[in-house]
């Protein structure tokens, strides 16, 4: 690859220079623990099928893992409820376990560490700005907010749990565990069309601009309490490779550029992932992963808050 | 494509690019398009698969079940699976196809155990309530039984056999010597857990398992079965009125019950029916 020999980092080659101030391991640790982690949400319900090791049992929409811990989507709970239907205790004790800890460390984290179409979305951008793709149709980010508006509405109307017809994630998730990704179904193709759909026609179409999931989840993280924080803002120089690798590049000017504003370091905008990529490829060591009240606006050049 | 990055400002390879790129988006929105129209486009019409055990009406299932699968997991005998595009159902949904893999009718009923939101009813505490579906012998045509002989393997491995499945008998006029011994399906018992539809020995099984709706009629709520109504009340509920007469054909003598005493001519005929 002649990737490696651009002297220059920037938008094209995020990263470059971060791999060379702190070596490729430094500089992908928190990719690596996010796919990871994606990897690990897949494989504890493989195990028992492959090799009769029960750890989860289910999917991402509700699952059992122990045999004790049960686990809901709080998406599919209000649904339901819009349908007309209340879930029955475990659901809702499920339901409550992941709302609050969702609350407690960002409802994007979600779309980040565990939701499988991150994977495939993240491939399609990678591979767009290899094939230098520019941007594509235009797009509100907020679209996503009325796209869940939409899923609500039809769940009332039609008395289901309405977004289960075309959810990507489920699907995915669904066709991973159950190994029905093979037969080229529902899975196979709802997942090929977000990839052809960020690829070909709009540039991180789906997961920024579309999943009514991600908007969901989104709207539990207003008051999560692990953020990153641009903590060494004032190191800053400006390469921008934190906005190319974002994939919510609003989200970090405030932050980062707030110092004059006196706005605090870290990053308040709920749309955040805590994907972490930001901390991997900044060679400055700006960002790092920080908590809602560490967001002192005087910050000192030498001193580090908290 | 690496090959031509950043090698100057170099206006063919950024032409080159520019083509590339175009093609890789044209080809996305084909792919796309046809990815998302194959989705619907797939579906057939088989729509007669069955739902586990315990589950709620068609429609209030779709508002509660959340498609993760966890009875599928804890069903001994894999009968049920999720749907995919093809196999009838909604997406994702649970279900099983009795000709297949039938629903074993477990006294623990572990699928609804494991039911979290409640689309299998936990209030189904004896799998002899379920109603998956019901059973009708739609081929009757080809039916063993239908046909005058013995199969009787409906009947046999029926989990309520003498309740859900009876043998009725008829006369066979064909032999006019032998017995008709035709399998009744009694919807109230059964629990449409199929395995009459998986034993039957025919190349397409006779006797198939419907959803409740397809398989039995309704009668009108306001519906009253005088023989019924008698019965429960131990005697006619309507007293005969004494004004109305009983009309009977001419020349024929009416009976107190009812019934005409016709008298028998030497010849064979009767006598109001001359020709």
């Amino acid at each position: 690859m002649s990737v490696a020999k651009a002297a220059h980092s920037g938008l094209d080659n995020p990263g470059v220079s971060a791999v060379a101030a702190k070596g490729w391991l430094a500089a992908n640790k928190w990719l690596l623990a996010r796919r990871l982690c994606q990897v690990l949400v897949v494989a504890v319900f493989l195990t028992g099928p492959l090799w009769g090791v029960w750890i989860a049992k289910g999917n991402l929409a509700s699952s059992l893992t122990f045999g004790i811990l049960p686990l809901t989507d709080p998406l599919m709970v209000l649904q339901a409820l819009l349908a007309g239907h209340v879930m029955t205790v475990s659901a809702l004790v499920g339901a409550a376990i992941v709302l609050g800890v969702y609350l407690l460390v960002g409802g994007r984290m979600y779309c980040s560490w565990v939701c499988p179409v991150n994977a495939v979305t993240d491939l399609a951008h990678w591979l767009r700005t290899r094939l230098g793709i520019e941007k594509g149709l235009p797009l509100n980010r907020n679209t996503r907010l009325w796209v869940l508006g939409g899923v609500l509405a039809a769940s009332a109307a039609t008395g289901t749990i309405a977004w289960e017809l075309a959810n990507p994630v489920t699907m995915l998730h669904r066709g991973l565990v159950t190994g029905s990704i093979l037969t080229f179904g529902s899975a196979a193709l709802v997942t090929l069309a977000v990839f052809l759909f960020d690829l070909g026609v709009v540039q991180r179409g789906w997961c920024t601009h579309l999943c009514p999931v991600g908007a969901f989840y989104g709207l539990l993280g207003r008051a999560a309490v692990l953020r990153v924080s641009a903590v060494n803002r004032s190191a800053c120089d400006d390469c921008m490779d934190c906005f190319a690798v974002c994939p919510e590049r609003h989200v970090i000017a405030p932050a980062l550029r707030g110092a004059a504003k006196g706005v605090g370091p870290v990053i308040m905008s709920h749309d955040c992932t805590n994907c972490g990529r930001c901390i991997d490829v900044c060679s400055k060591t700006v960002f790092r992963f920080d908590t809602r009240f560490h967001n002192v606006p005087s910050d000192a050049p030498s001193a580090r808050v908290a | 494509m690496a090959k031509h990055h950043k090698t100057g400002g170099d206006a063919v390879d950024h032409n080159r690019r520019a083509v590339l790129a175009g093609t890789v988006k044209g080809a996305c929105t084909v792919g796309l398009i046809g990815a998302l129209l194959a989705i619907p486009a797939r579906r057939r019409a088989e729509a007669v698969a069955l739902r586990p055990p315990g589950a709620v009406a068609e429609t209030d299932f779709l508002a509660a079940c959340v498609r993760c699968g966890l009875c599928v997991k804890d069903c001994p005998y894999d009968t049920l699976k999720l749907s995919d595009m093809g196999d009838g159902p909604t997406i994702g949904t649970p279900f099983f196809n009795a000709r297949k893999v039938p629903c074993e009718m477990c006294e623990t009923i572990p699928c609804v155990a494991a039911c979290p939101t409640g689309a299998l009813d936990k209030g189904l505490k004896d799998i002899k309530n379920a109603k998956m579906g019901v059973a009708v012998l739609v081929g009757q045509e080809s039916c063993l039984n239908f046909l005058g002989l013995r199969c009787d393997v409906c009947y046999r491995v029926c989990p309520r056999i003498g309740e859900a499945i009876t043998l009725e008998l008829s006369h066979n006029a064909r032999t006019a010597k032998h017995a008709f011994f035709i399998p009744t399906v009694h919807s109230a018992k059964c629990t449409g857990c199929g395995k009459c539809e998986r034993a039957c020995v025919l190349d397409e099984a006779a006797i198939k398992v419907l959803p409740q709706a397809l398989a039995t009629g309704q009668l009108g709520k306001h519906y009253r079965l005088g023989w019924e109504e008698k019965r429960r009340a131990g005697g006619s509920l309507v007293e005969p009125s004494p004004e109305v007469q009983v009309r009977g054909m001419e020349g024929v003598e009416m009976t107190p019950g009812g019934t005409y005493k016709l008298d028998k001519r030497p010849d064979g005929g009767f006598k109001e029916f001359k020709p």
